[in-house]
């Protein structure tokens, strides 16, 4: 050995592995305009379409004439309901078992709702000629409140389940009810409250809002009638899925539809379902042969694409004294909107809500979950979270402070008497889940150390005595948030997606120089997966992350995945990743072996390559092995090194955290300060720092926004009040708090590399931490529970209400 | 619709089109330019992902007529990278500090960054969350993009990063 002989730090640093700060990749092409998004395909001769929209949210479509809008020059064609019965494509079905109008079909269901699809040159030609669309509507009387859907004289929304008293998921009790979901154990639960010495009950909404990604929906649909086949260019998340999907209702043959997922600017959630634009696009180009792009604008996407939550639930507590709980009582009502379009694993009606326990050890609980209709838009997408666990983390971190308050106990410490203990993982909640690993109580003490909790208690009540005084306006809450989510779905004895099992999937190429190429069946909306996946092959398989590009996103070329959503990428795609690479290492040693002329079992692997044991001088690095994979192979082998995973996972993964928000509000004028935001995650192995660093930031921003202001709300009459920008509330980097970061490591037992997923988990956690940092602010002042968002106004109110304010 | 002759130069090459008089700025842009690095997101002049800088301003595109910038002169993010091809300070602090993840609004803010670092060339982080507050993203949560024109804004300066205080 010399002194240019790197050291074993050395060589594994070359790799730029998992635990790596590694630079994006991506970065390269971003920074300098140079990505390639939906609206940026142009094909020639491409055409544009854009939809006619209802005003109202209930009405019935008395007539549509196009005759003035094809006079418009550059319409071509104008679709409607009518035209797309003659393909069998007026009503599509949803991911959730219903169906959905693709254009109105009788009826307009919710405000925005697609009418018409006009065909033109270009998108000024077809907003020209949509506005020359006549549409007749007779107003319906609207169904706004989802506590009035079921009452006796509400008015019918869905004609077209007129005497269906079964649903995708069981017996429907009403005809604007879709479903009722029940799980855990009635009796039990209804003793333990009997028995109770303290309980808790109260209403707690989680409002609706939207994911809104800077990107919108959008497409291009290309059909070539002489080949018969139909390229789409779209932002979807699950690329093989809409695949899939069009393949069954549009009756192509699957091998004749290339779906192409670009790069996306944004998804959460809201790119994971099949819209009207879509299917009218794709209409568009199979009738006038050529291509037809479709891009929302920004309205469209607020009102008309998939929102999220809308969940109220009425939650109870069974407690001892001393501030044990005994038992869990949920009951939501869920506002689904005019069709059941939830982007949920198919046998999930409410997601996962029963996550619901949380970090806590529930002897019993009891759930159930009552979806309605009303003229709404329809959604219910997993915005930034894994399947409504973000309503169920914030249902019960609020209702755990309200305990603590009854009790008089501080909520931190009510948190770490009713924790699952480290010894009890695997854990199996009341619930029926099987939580992975955890460690609460030390990620609960972590951050009451470093933020100095304590004192920050004291603090408060010099405070709130000061205020008692007269002598401030302002009040100061503290959020804390434990928060346990379920994610990586999952495993395929209780998930799927129209009869897919939701595995996922990696199919890693080795190149003669030792170079590669993983595709996949996650698709990257920012998560920087082109980065991370490459550092999850490096270190698996000891060639740099630099050598191993990694693609995304093209149906023809990637194996079959379910694609990136609910936090599931790492936790199953990351299983695959790993699962292929040890199939290429595999092969690898046998090679290895037989140039070194050892047996197999006489080599060890080390960082970059195989040494014979005993022997450090006798030594093959991968990338000498993927150069004899293609010439001199052992004999009988196969050449080439190359292997395909389809990772079905055992379990879920179970990543948690301690958040704590320190919030100061001005009484007079309800505006609220983040003093400190403190976030503490262990999202077990850690593949990216820098990007995990990232993700939590990025999430604790949404999760800010939706706890603060951030609202897609309604009038009596279904209008839709908060239909842009201007009044959705989308924080700038003004009112943005500063976020701390911190973490521990708690693999999961059942990954191959130990990781759990973590790009879901801020908002997961954050939202409880806000709402719950303005309730404990007013909760000296005789409050229990103020509903969020919490905007100025409402605190204002707040405090009106409470009497702090004349 | 009757349309209009425009010229501009853009990235530093004069270039013309014709126009109709509602046709926006970003349109032009995007369409008739083929320099598509320059995005839409709101179509409401709220999240500057279509930030472009004209005429030593920051403007957002989709609120600017094509034919209200002829004769004027124009950046987008394709003229931002150094003419031997590398990235600028801001490309590569947006690089180095995770400044972003999309990448839909990225453009818009390098754009909005490069004129505010022209107008003060070492702002305070206070001062570059005011500055920079036309322009929304949905996944940074922003500290790393603030950390981003820190970092550029010293190597601009020639003076070692370090992040500045609140």
């Amino acid at each position: 050995m010399n002194d240019m002989t790197p050291t074993r730090e050395q060589r594994t640093a070359a790799l730029e592995g998992m635990g790596c700060k590694r630079k994006r990749v991506e970065d390269i092409r971003f920074t300098q305009g140079k990505g390639n998004y939906v609206d940026d395909v142009k094909l020639p001769g491409m055409l544009h379409g854009d939809f006619v929209r209802s005003p109202h949210a209930h009405a019935r479509v008395k007539s549509i004439k196009t005759e003035e809008a094809l006079k418009v020059p550059g319409v071509l064609a104008v679709i409607t309901a009518e035209t797309l019965k003659t393909v069998n494509l007026a009503w599509m079905p949803t991911l959730a078992g219903d169906v959905q109008m693709v254009l109105a079909d009788g009826k307009v269901l919710f405000q925005n709702q697609e009418v018409a699809f006009v065909i033109a040159t270009d998108r000024y030609a077809a907003d020209d000629g949509l506005n020359k669309v006549e549409v007749e509507y007779e107003q319906l009387a609207p169904l706004v409140d989802p506590f009035k859907a079921m009452d006796q004289d509400a008015p019918v929304l869905r004609e077209d389940l007129a005497g269906k008293t079964t649903g995708a998921h069981g017996p429907r009790k009403h005809h604007n009810h879709i479903f009722e979901w029940t799980v855990g154990d009635k009796d039990l639960t209804d003793t333990a409250f009997r028995k109770a010495e303290v309980t808790i009950k109260e209403m707690i909404s989680y409002h609706r809002t939207h994911p809104s990604p800077l990107e919108t929906c959008q497409c291009v649909c290309s059909f070539d009638k002489v080949k018969g086949e139909l390229t789409i260019w779209g932002t979807f998340q699950a690329p093989h899925v809409i695949r899939t999907v069009v393949s069954l209702i549009a009756k192509l043959p699957e091998q004749k539809i290339h779906v192409i997922a670009p790069d996306i600017g944004g998804g959460f959630g809201n790119k994971v379902g099949a819209y009207p634009g879509y299917i009218c696009a794709a209409v568009a180009s199979i009738v006038t042969g050529k291509p037809v792009k479709w891009v929302e604008d920004r309205i469209e996407n607020l009102t008309a694409t998939s929102f999220a939550r809308d969940y109220h639930m009425t939650t109870e507590i069974a407690a001892t004294r001393e501030g044990k709980v005994t038992g869990l009582r949920v009951h939501v009502l869920a506002d689904h909107g005019a069709f059941d379009a939830c982007a949920d694993p198919s046998k999930w009606p409410a997601g996962f809500f029963n996550i619901v326990t949380g970090s806590y050890d529930f002897p019993t609980a009891h759930l159930t979950v009552d979806g309605v209709y009303t003229n709404k838009a329809p959604g219910g997408v997993a915005y930034r979270c894994s399947f409504r666990v973000t309503e169920a983390a914030y249902c019960i971190e609020r209702a755990m402070d309200i305990l603590a308050q009854k009790l008089g106990m501080d909520p931190a410490e009510l948190r770490l008497k009713n924790f699952i203990k480290p010894e009890q993982f695997p854990y199996h909640s009341a619930l029926g889940w099987e939580y992975d690993s955890g460690d609460y109580h030390t990620a609960m003490r972590k951050m009451m150390e470093v933020t100095d909790y304590a004192a920050l208690r004291k603090e408060q009540a010099s405070r709130r005595a000061a205020f008692k005084r007269g002598e401030t306006r302002e009040i100061m809450g503290l959020g804390v948030s434990f928060f346990t989510e379920i994610v990586g779905a999952g495993p395929s004895k209780n998930c799927d997606i129209l009869g897919i099992a939701m595995f996922d999937s990696c199919e890693i190429r080795m190149h003669p120089t030792g170079a590669g190429i993983a595709r996949m069946g996650t698709k990257s909306q920012g998560q920087g997966h082109e980065t991370t996946w490459a550092q999850i092959i490096a270190t698996e398989i000891g060639i740099p992350a630099d050598n191993i590009m990694v693609e995304e996103g093209n149906t023809d070329t990637a194996p079959y995945g379910l694609g990136t959503y609910g936090s599931r990428s790492t936790p199953v795609a990351g299983a695959a990743i790993a699962m292929a690479a040890r199939k290429i290492k595999a092969k690898a040693q046998m090679i290895a072996a037989y140039k070194l002329e050892v047996h197999e079992d006489d080599l060890e692997w080390d960082i970059d390559g195989f040494r014979v044991k005993g022997l450090p001088e006798k030594f093959m690095s991968m990338k000498d092995i993927c150069w004899a994979a293609y010439n001199s192979v052992p004999p009988g082998m196969e050449p080439g090194l190359e292997a395909v995973s389809y990772y079905d996972p055992p379990n879920m993964t179970y990543p948690f955290g301690a958040y704590l928000c320190v919030m100061d509000i001005d009484v007079d004028t309800g505006v609220y300060k983040v003093r400190r935001f403190y976030a503490l995650d262990d999202c077990g192995t850690r593949i990216n720092p820098m990007i995990i660093e990232g993700q939590v930031h990025g999430g604790l921003t949404e999760a800010f926004a939706i706890a603060m202001g951030q609202e897609i709300r309604y009038d009596d009459t279904g209008n839709v009040v908060t239909g842009s920008f201007m009044d959705f509330f989308m924080p700038t980097m003004v009112e943005t708090p500063h976020w701390e970061t911190d973490f521990t490591v708690t693999p999961s037992p059942h990954h191959p590399i130990g990781a759990k997923g973590v790009g879901e988990s801020p908002n997961v956690g954050g939202v409880p931490a806000f709402s719950n940092a303005v309730n404990d602010a007013f909760s000296f002042l005789g409050s229990t529970h103020i509903q969020m968002p919490h905007d100025f106004w409402r605190n204002w109110q707040a405090a009106k209400t409470l009497g702090a304010v004349a | 619709m009757a349309k209009t002759r425009v010229t501009m130069k853009v990235n530093g090459a004069e270039v013309e089109g014709l126009v109709e008089p509602r046709t926006l700025l970003v349109h032009f842009i995007r369409e008739n330019l083929q320099l598509t690095g320059t995005h839409v997101g709101c179509e409401t002049t709220h999240c500057g992902a279509c930030t472009v800088d004209l005429d030593g301003m920051s403007v957002k595109s989709c609120t600017v007529f094509a034919v209200q910038a002829d004769g004027s002169e124009i950046t987008t993010i394709e003229g931002m990278a150094n003419p031997d091809g590398s990235l600028s300070a801001l490309q590569e602090g947006f690089r180095m500090m995770h400044g972003l993840q999309c990448g839909f609004c990225t453009p818009g803010m390098i754009m909005r960054a490069h004129r505010l670092l022209q107008e003060n060339s070492s702002p305070t982080e206070q001062e570059i969350r005011i500055g920079m507050s036309g322009n929304l993203c949905r996944c940074t949560g922003y500290q790393n993009i603030v950390r981003a024109i820190q970092y550029a804004a010293a190597k601009l300066n020639n003076v070692e990063f370090k992040e500045a205080a609140e």
